[in-house]
């Protein structure tokens, strides 16, 4: 068999698994209606309502996920540059280091600019 | 010039059909029992820290109570609550279980040339393996977030949205610190297949050589799982349950599931890249040469495993929960810079000893640059504070500012005060003369109460 085909038998056995049992779940468990329970939770205050299209996150979620961005790119460079590092030798050592300097300088204006503070 | 490596994954592909689902189970039933035993494990170990007996009905030892707990949510009732986005919400415990257990896949529970048999057919102790081996574990992991997320976004309620915006920001933030650990292993492995980094650490395992590495994996880790302290997506004081809150069930149970085999997952790629995988400690391996052969890697790599599961349970037993600012700090101002010099330091050396220079004065200059860099950075931190406190003294000395007055109210919500300000004094009930109005304690315009 192909080597990625076990992943695959794997996943199957895991989602069979996963479905199987939410589906026994709504099979075997009690079904009592009631109208304060289907209400989303809030401490037994009336639940706010949901604002339209979703609502309004903190900015920071959003800068966090973009930086996240780039230093995840910066580690898929660093990966294959990682495994092939004794045959590319002083060269790829100091690609590298200017590739790496470069991002860092992106980090340092962030960091000084008050990008990586939460409050 | 170095001939590139070519991983040696001959023996991977070439099972029948019902070795590999004989595998898939074994995987699969491997990382079930293990959290089985660790979810009464976590319980046992941390009443004991507590002074407690913990559970102890179900079973000898209480070692059947997950299996009692599995069996209850089965039969309690599935709430969908009412402002769900319905299929997203069924979807959600599902996706975040699935690629839990399929991380198993790639992981090396013994050696790679067909050890064993199984039913007469020589396998190797690993269901599959591929040159990018770890890279699929990390993207397996990034796809188990989606049922956070989802689970989150779906629940229509307050509580679980903030949950789930915390935990993807938490595990972004800690994949990227988690990542760059990982690229000073294929520094020395050439290799991200799986069963070719534990090969390569025959002689010396790598968390002698890259100790920092590990340092750094081992609170990524707890940060990748949600876990105490760093379990903040879940914070019960702070967010009731989280993600989870509007889940009942065994919904619920799967997220405790995906929990727990992503601990188990986190722990079988630490033991596979920085402890050896499934080697033999150091003291058995020196006068027991059987001890890397057959069955027995599988003994080892359990209790590597185990050990590195009861690590979390310490933790959860010992340290309180972080705030999330000191939290992210931790992670984007500490981790990051960390790991990224430590790789550029051991690629710098490693490059220099390949082209043979003299691996003392290499150490000698590198060492001595550290310590120039330390001493910088001190020397900095010393200025700086004391700017900070004359700055201070001079604030103290010339008044409080007109930016220094607690305002109650500011941004239009109720706050704390800062550091440095006070509190206005309590305005007292007095006679109810039209004066009253001006010991409010909420002054928009600023005036002093």
């Amino acid at each position: 068999m192909n080597a990625y085909a076990p992943i695959l038998v794997l996943g199957g056995l895991g989602a069979g698994f996963a479905i199987f049992s939410v589906v026994m779940a709504s099979l075997t468990g009690p079904k009592r209606y009631n109208r304060a329970k289907l209400d989303a939770y809030e401490c037994g205050i009336e639940p706010t309502p949901q604002p339209a299209g979703g609502g309004r996150f903190p900015i920071k979620y959003y800068l966090t996920a973009m930086l996240f961005i780039v230093f995840d790119i910066e580690i898929v460079f660093l990966y294959p540059w990682a495994v092939t590092f004794d045959a590319l030798g002083l060269f790829g050592l100091v690609e590298m280091l200017l590739f790496v300097l470069t991002v860092f300088v992106a980090y340092a204006y962030v960091w000084r600019r008050g990008g990586l503070e939460w409050d | 010039m170095i001939s590139l490596a070519v991983d040696d994954l001959s023996y991977f592909g070439r099972d029948p059909w019902w070795l590999v689902v004989v595998k898939a189970v074994f995987c699969f039933a491997f990382a079930m029992l293990t959290v089985l035993f660790s979810i009464v494990w976590e319980r046992k170990v941390v009443a004991w820290m507590q002074l407690r007996i913990g559970p102890n009905r179900h079973g000898p030892w209480g070692m059947l109570q997950s299996l009692a707990d599995g069996i209850k949510l089965m039969l309690k009732e599935d709430v969908v609550v009412k402002g769900a986005d319905k299929f997203v919400y069924v979807l959600a415990p599902v996706v975040a279980a699935i690629p839990a257990f399929m991380s198993f896949a790639v992981v090396p529970f013994g050696p790679a040339d067909n050890e064993i048999s199984v039913f007469g057919h020589r396998t190797p102790m690993q269901l599959t393996d591929l040159p990018v081996g770890v890279l699929y574990i990390l993207a397996t992991a990034s796809v188990g977030i989606y049922g956070i997320v989802l689970a989150g976004w779906s629940s229509g309620s307050t509580y679980p949205l903030l949950g789930g915006l915390r935990s993807t920001a938490q595990m972004i933030s800690y994949e990227i610190a988690m990542g760059i650990s990982f690229a000073a292993v294929f520094l020395y492995s050439h290799s991200m297949s799986t069963s070719q980094i534990v090969a390569t650490q025959q002689h010396t395992w790598y968390v002698l050589l890259l100790p920092v590495s590990f340092l750094v994996y081992m609170v990524a880790m707890v940060g990748e799982t949600n876990r105490a302290p760093f379990d903040l997506p879940e914070a019960e004081g702070e967010l009731v349950g989280g993600f989870n809150t509007e889940y009942s069930s065994i919904k619920f149970a799967m997220f405790m599931l995906a929990e727990y085999v992503n601990m188990v997952t986190v722990s079988a790629v630490a033991t596979t890249l920085f402890l050896g995988g499934w080697r033999a400690p150091w003291p058995i391996s020196t006068f027991w040469a059987g001890a890397n052969h057959g069955w027995w890697p599988l003994l080892w790599f359990t209790v590597k495993i185990q050990l590195l599961l009861f690590v979390f349970i310490w933790l959860r037993g010992t340290l309180p929960r972080m705030r999330y600012d000191q939290f992210m700090k931790l992670g984007w101002k500490v981790l990051i810079p960390v790991s990224m010099v430590w790789l550029m330091l051991v690629a710098s050396v490693r490059a220099l000893r390949n082209e043979n220079y003299d691996f003392q004065r290499v150490l000698l200059y590198v060492g001595g640059g550290v310590l120039a860099v330390l001493l910088i950075s001190l020397a900095a931190d010393v200025f700086r504070d004391r700017a900070a406190k004359k700055a201070e003294g001079a604030g103290q000395a010339g008044q409080e500012g007109p930016g220094d007055r607690f305002d109650p109210m500011a941004g239009g919500f109720p706050v704390p005060p800062k550091p440095g300000q006070t509190l206005p004094p309590v305005p007292r009930r007095r006679s109810r003369a039209p004066e009253a109005a001006e010991h409010q304690l909420v002054g928009k315009d600023g005036d002093d109460a």
